[in-house]
């Protein structure tokens, strides 16, 4: 119970940081903004490199594996869009 | 590799994640800020893959090269209009592995006859129900917008029955979940029941609607990573799946209000299903059709120019001939602006991202509020692709569906150009009085090759 109110805390800790920082977000940026925290969402793929990895039934391997190639779409192709994105808005 | 080290290597992906963030704030940081992202994700893969209970790397590696090879392609051939079909699939992915990697501990805890506490049977549970919503709902919002399936918003009989009877029932095996986490069928069947709520829930949105569905997936996608933070101990997920969240839920917020709806009348009303108001009345002998040598007669002696893009710039590629107008007409002397509506187009910020891409400065971009004030002072505003975020019923008419929604106010400028295929009316179904007003002229044509003939036309003058 006091492991879940430490995590807890830093929940909902982290919301109010989100909340702060994105409405800072000028709608200009509102689709790369989308994009990018999309990518970010993507770290999921640590828990699904863990599970891959340590192999302890086939199951969870296979269950893995997908979570890895899924979560790393959504990184690679996250992050890479939005970098593409954002050089067009740079460029004068 | 330690704990510890491994503990500090997270926290220090988080912060990045957050400085990843708030580069977002200017374009002139957020490339910036990007990277940063980038490579907290990568310190954060890197120091995963070095954990010393992972036994094997072929199997990883494999995964990371697959998703590499998948995510790259995407991500480079993707035409800058189809950017909202890219990011509801990349939010589906990441809601899908979120809930197979809850899924894959659930099993791991099963085989390894481990203790299971209350947190992580409810948050496996919250897991799998909103992993497979997003993927789902992620999936038809894709189809939708890649027109494989209808746009419009398909409603049925009993569909609020339905949805509710649906939504019981994920209720249900969330709590068999947790009561009776090693009947493993019932997670499988929750994913089941997950998905199927996650059609339901987006196959009655029209897709004008689309940027709210979209924000709100997004913002489901966060959740979703922060549920399996919970399955896992992890704080890194939970803070970066938080931050996720929370911009999805700010962004469904000011699309909500953009349109002057309430999220519940976006995502249950069936608003684009109903049948189409006729125009008649409003348009009979009263609409004006120009011609692109009119038009440019107009312009030529115009000091300030507004464009108001619409979906139907995207949908035409319109968005180079327009920065080519733009510049024509600043050569000309006159000052030229770009009033951006929140919600035109499929998806938040979707025509600043296309007009970037025709090199368009941002500070050309105005926003609703900054453009508003300036319309009355404007000679011409040239509307392109829009209807219903100029439909100045939204100011007039309270029994107007759209009534109470802001809008760019281009009726008060002097003149008004709208380049429209034909008279049909926008999303809303209904007609709209601008372009019977006296100082409008319709120009009926494509968009691209409106623009186009605009500009040979001023060049001939």
């Amino acid at each position: 119970m006091e492991l879940f109110v430490t995590t807890l805390t830093i929940f909902v800790l982290a919301i109010f940081v989100g909340f702060e920082v994105i409405t800072k977000v000028p709608p200009t940026l509102h689709t790369p903004l989308m994009s990018g925290s999309n990518a970010i969402s993507g770290i999921t793929l640590v828990g699904a490199v863990l599970s891959a990895g340590t192999q302890h039934t086939t199951l969870t391997t296979v269950l893995g594996f997908l979570a890895v190639v899924f979560a790393t779409i959504n990184v690679v192709g996250g992050f890479l869009v939005t970098h593409r994105m954002l050089e067009m808005f740079r460029r004068k | 590799m330690p704990a510890a080290i491994v503990n500090l290597a997270y926290l220090l992906a988080s912060v990045l994640f957050i400085f990843a963030l708030k580069g977002m704030s200017h374009p002139r940081t957020a490339v910036r800020g990007n990277l940063l992202g980038a490579a907290g994700m990568l310190l954060a893969v890197v120091v995963t893959v070095l954990d010393r209970r992972i036994v094997s790397f072929e199997i990883i590696v494999a995964g990371l090269v697959a998703g590499s090879a998948i995510g790259a392609v995407l991500a480079l051939k993707i035409h800058m209009t189809a950017m909202p079909q890219m990011v509801a699939l990349l939010n589906g992915f990441g809601g899908a592995a979120s809930a197979l990697v809850a899924g894959a501990a659930l099993v791991e805890a099963l085989h390894m006859g481990a203790a299971m506490d209350m947190q992580f049977k409810v948050s496996t549970a919250l897991s799998g129900l909103i992993g497979g919503v997003t993927f789902l709902g992620s999936l038809v919002a894709f189809g939708k917008l890649q027109e494989l399936i209808t746009g419009a918003a398909v409603v049925f009989p009993g569909r609020h029955v339905l949805n509710a009877v649906v939504a019981a029932a994920n209720v249900a095996l969330c709590a068999a979940v947790v009561i009776r986490p090693e009947e493993l069928l019932f997670y499988w069947a929750l994913l089941a029941a997950s998905c199927v709520l996650g059609v339901l829930a987006t196959i009655g949105i029209g897709g004008a609607d689309m940027p709210v569905v979209i924000s709100l997936l997004n913002s489901y996608s966060g959740l979703a990573a922060c549920a399996t933070g919970f399955v896992l101990q992890n704080n890194m997920l939970i803070i970066a799946g938080s931050l996720v969240g929370a911009s999805g839920i700010i962004l469904t917020q000011i699309m909500c209000k953009a349109m002057n709806r309430s999220l519940a009348n976006v995502l249950f009303g069936g608003f684009g299903a109903q049948a189409v108001a006729k125009g008649d009345d409003v348009y009979k002998g009263k609409v004006k059709a120009a011609s692109a040598e009119e038009i440019a007669m107009v312009l030529a002696n115009a000091r300030r120019v507004a464009i108001v893009p619409g979906y139907g710039m995207a949908v035409s590629q319109a968005q180079h001939a327009v920065r080519a107008l733009q510049q024509l007409l600043e050569q000309r002397g006159a000052e030229v602006f770009f009033a951006i509506h929140p919600v035109a187009g499929r998806m938040p910020g979707h025509m600043n991202v296309l007009l970037a891409e025709a090199d368009v400065p941002y500070e050309a971009l105005k926003e609703m509020d900054e453009a508003n004030p300036l319309f009355p002072q404007t000679d011409v505003s040239i509307v392109i692709g829009a209807n219903d975020v100029v439909n100045p019923l939204a100011r007039t008419d309270p029994k107007s569906p759209i009534a109470g929604m802001p809008i760019l106010d281009v009726d008060r400028s002097r003149t008004v150009v709208v380049i429209k295929r034909s008279l049909s009316p926008g999303f809303a179904g209904i007609p709209n009085p601008l372009f019977a007003a006296d100082n409008t002229l319709m120009f009926f044509s494509d968009g691209q090759k409106a623009v186009n003939d605009i500009i040979q036309a001023v060049k001939e003058i």
